[in-house]
């Protein structure tokens, strides 16, 4: 194909924004790779951590909770009704673990060790056992999502297998989410004098898990939504109004924990000082959380899928703001505000997310991922998640 | 469990640095300038409002490194000291973050780095010598020995001289206690020792959360299994159900 023509037909605003990710992505993991984290990172011994395990561990892990939710919704309450959104909802959630453990390979000093937990055991530490959880969730998640490709190859002997199994498996990945969803908050119970008081609670395992279960099915709506425009599908609105509730309601519980927490623990005049924390702490309370579960228990706002779509995208910037915030804002104080990413390790980020989206466009092209009567054959450019242009049977 | 430790009295420090020599020879580090702990530098003699402060790794008698870390590769060893396997280490630098002393620094340009922190010389003291700061200080500002002793040998100064010393001995309660204690003669927030540490072992925090899985699993897998059953009970019923409504109007059909 002449490259002009290309560019002129097939090169849409957000494929080219898709490029440019991955090309500075790429670069900055040369440099990681070939210099180590200090050149990649404004890590110091001062402030070991940073938007690596800020972003691409703790938000990705809430981020992909979907996939239980929907998962324990369909198979163990029986709650047939979603689905047809359950393929969508396992795939966002496997491939957002495959993508925090790539992420985890450029944070660690020495990803080549990734696997010593599996053999060198410390039941006292929280993130040995976020590790196994993580490790075990994958490998169920990559079994739950496996019927799409055994369908897809019309493999019948496994799928045979996989359908007898479903039950405990779903079981299974209930139990491992909750714990380390949990688990990620556990993770910052060891800073009690660390960090700013807005952020530090004996309750941090509780509201990881509850933001957690609120944030997965708002996912499963963004992602419904923006798959809709570039597929031209029609969006199942009946269940992403359902599943508004969920989050509704679990916004509710969270919202009375962090008041609970303010009283508790006295926080009312760091809540009430005009300083870069408390303004960060009411963007996500406010912005993140109060307004999202308003609409959400609005009815009308349930009917229209462009509101749902702004709520839900509401709800998932306020958790990644919630955990950049627990685990990067609340340390700034104590580090003399010493930590900003540095642009590589934004660009690895970024890349991340790039790459999310590459995945699921990818399946979703070539499994059968959404129910078969709801495609259309037209594909439809221009759009967040068709930026790529993936070869199709009519191009060859 | 603190076994054996060190009393730094800051008094007697003259700040010499012939600690930080003895290190940097122990370590195989290059020898700089910069008087503060870092990958090179294992021990340093910090100077806070005038007062030369030596610091290194705390040896806890809970350390808060080696309950953290995912592939055990700290140890307290029954000796006092806290031990680093750089072997089991993958990097993940959640020692670094959780220590309450701010120890544990990194190899921050090395493609295969280690975590670096004092061991209280482990190969020299397990064979009835003194580490060598202690060794090279010529002050006896680091005195080695038991824990216990030295507890008493602090008590002893400051009970001597109540109007040199600051009635305290660092170390005692902190985060739970340490295996290196501190006199001084002024309170030790002015020495840049965090004094708003819990007085209880920092493990306990996660702890009191890790310890309910067990139960946790045990009891969240029979209920969801529970919730299965009742809700797959009731789908089968309704099939049933409705199978019989059919079979009801499909032999009425037949009768007609």
């Amino acid at each position: 194909m002449n490259p002009i023509h290309y560019i002129k037909t097939k090169l849409t605003f957000w494929s080219a924004v898709f490029w440019i990710i991955m090309a500075v992505g790429l670069y900055a993991t040369v440099i990681r790779f070939a210099f180590g984290i200090g050149a990649a990172t404004n890590l110091s011994d001062i402030s070991p951590w940073g938007l690596w395990v800020a972003f691409d561990v703790v938000c990705g892990v809430a981020l992909a909770a979907g996939g239980f939710v929907v998962a324990g919704s369909v198979y163990l309450f029986n709650l047939e009704k979603y689905r047809p959104i359950l393929r969508p909802s396992v795939l966002t959630a496997f491939l957002g673990y495959v993508l925090v453990i790539f992420g985890l390979m450029y944070d660690l000093g020495k990803p080549w060790n990734v696997w010593h937990p599996i053999i060198m055991w410390n039941g006292r530490s929280v993130m040995f056992e976020v590790g196994w959880c993580v490790m075990l969730y994958t490998t169920v998640l990559a079994l739950e999502f496996s019927p799409a490709i055994f369908e897809r190859f019309n493999m019948k002997l496994p799928l045979k297998i996989i359908h007898a199994i479903t039950i405990p498996l779903v079981l299974i990945g209930v139990i491992l989410s909750t714990l380390h969803q949990s688990s990620l908050g556990s993770l910052f119970l060891i800073f009690p004098e660390k960090m700013y008081p807005l952020w530090y609670s004996s309750t941090l395992p509780y509201l990881f898990f509850i933001s957690a279960v609120s944030v997965g099915p708002a996912m499963v709506i963004v992602e419904s939504y923006l798959s809709s425009r570039a597929f031209n599908r029609e969006i199942e609105l009946p269940i992403l109004s359902q599943l508004a509730k969920v989050t509704a309601i679990a916004l509710a519980v969270y919202l009375v924990l962090k008041v609970e927490d303010v009283v508790n623990l006295k926080l009312w005049s760091y809540v009430f000082t005009l300083n870069s924390e408390a303004v960060l702490y009411w963007m996500e309370i406010g912005l993140g959380v109060v307004v999202p579960m308003v609409m959400f228990f609005s009815p009308r706002i349930r009917r229209d899928k462009k509101w749902l779509f702004v709520a839900g995208l509401m709800t998932v910037l306020g958790v990644v703001l919630n955990r950049l915030n627990v685990a990067i804002t609340a340390f700034e104080r104590y580090v003399n505000g010493v930590y900003f990413p540095k642009w590589t390790e934004i660009a690895v980020s970024l890349m991340i997310v790039a790459l999310g989206f590459l995945a699921f466009r990818l399946a979703v092209k070539y499994l059968p991922i959404f129910p078969a009567h709801e495609e259309h054959a037209r594909p439809a450019g221009g759009d967040v998640v068709s930026f790529i242009d993936v070869p199709t049977a009519a191009h060859n | 469990m603190l076994g054996y430790g060190m009393l730094i009295d800051t008094t007697l420090c003259i700040g010499c640095y012939a600690c930080e020599e003895a290190d940097a020879q122990r370590w195989g580090n290059p020898l700089t300038e910069e008087h503060i702990l870092s990958q090179h530098k294992n021990t340093a003699v910090h100077e806070v409002n005038g007062v030369f402060v030596p610091r290194m790794c705390m040896h806890c008698a809970d350390p808060t490194c080696a309950s953290v870390c995912p592939v055990a590769a700290f140890d307290k060893t029954p000796q006092g000291a806290v031990s680093y396997d750089p072997d089991k280490c993958m990097g993940c630098r959640y020692c670094m973050q959780a220590c309450p002393f701010d120890i544990p620094k990194y190899e921050w340009d090395k493609l295969a780095p280690k975590v670096t922190k004092c061991d209280m010389c482990h190969e020299r003291t397990t064979k009835g010598e003194q580490p060598a700061c202690v060794e090279a200080c010529p002050t006896g500002a680091r005195m080695y020995g038991k824990v216990s002793d030295l507890i008493e040998e602090a008590k002893k100064r400051i009970a001597e001289d109540p109007t040199k010393y600051h009635p305290g001995i660092y170390g005692v309660k902190e985060a739970g206690g340490t295996s290196i204690l501190y006199i001084s003669d002024r309170p030790f927030d002015q020495l840049g020792l965090k004094t708003n540490l819990p007085d209880h072992p920092l493990p306990n925090l996660t702890w009191a959360i890790l310890s309910k899985i067990p139960n946790y699993v045990f009891w969240g897998g029979t209920l969801l299994g529970g919730i299965w059953w009742i809700t797959n009970r009731r789908k089968e019923v309704m099939a049933y159900e409705m199978k019989l409504k059919d079979m009801d109007r499909h032999g009425n059909g037949n009768h007609e």
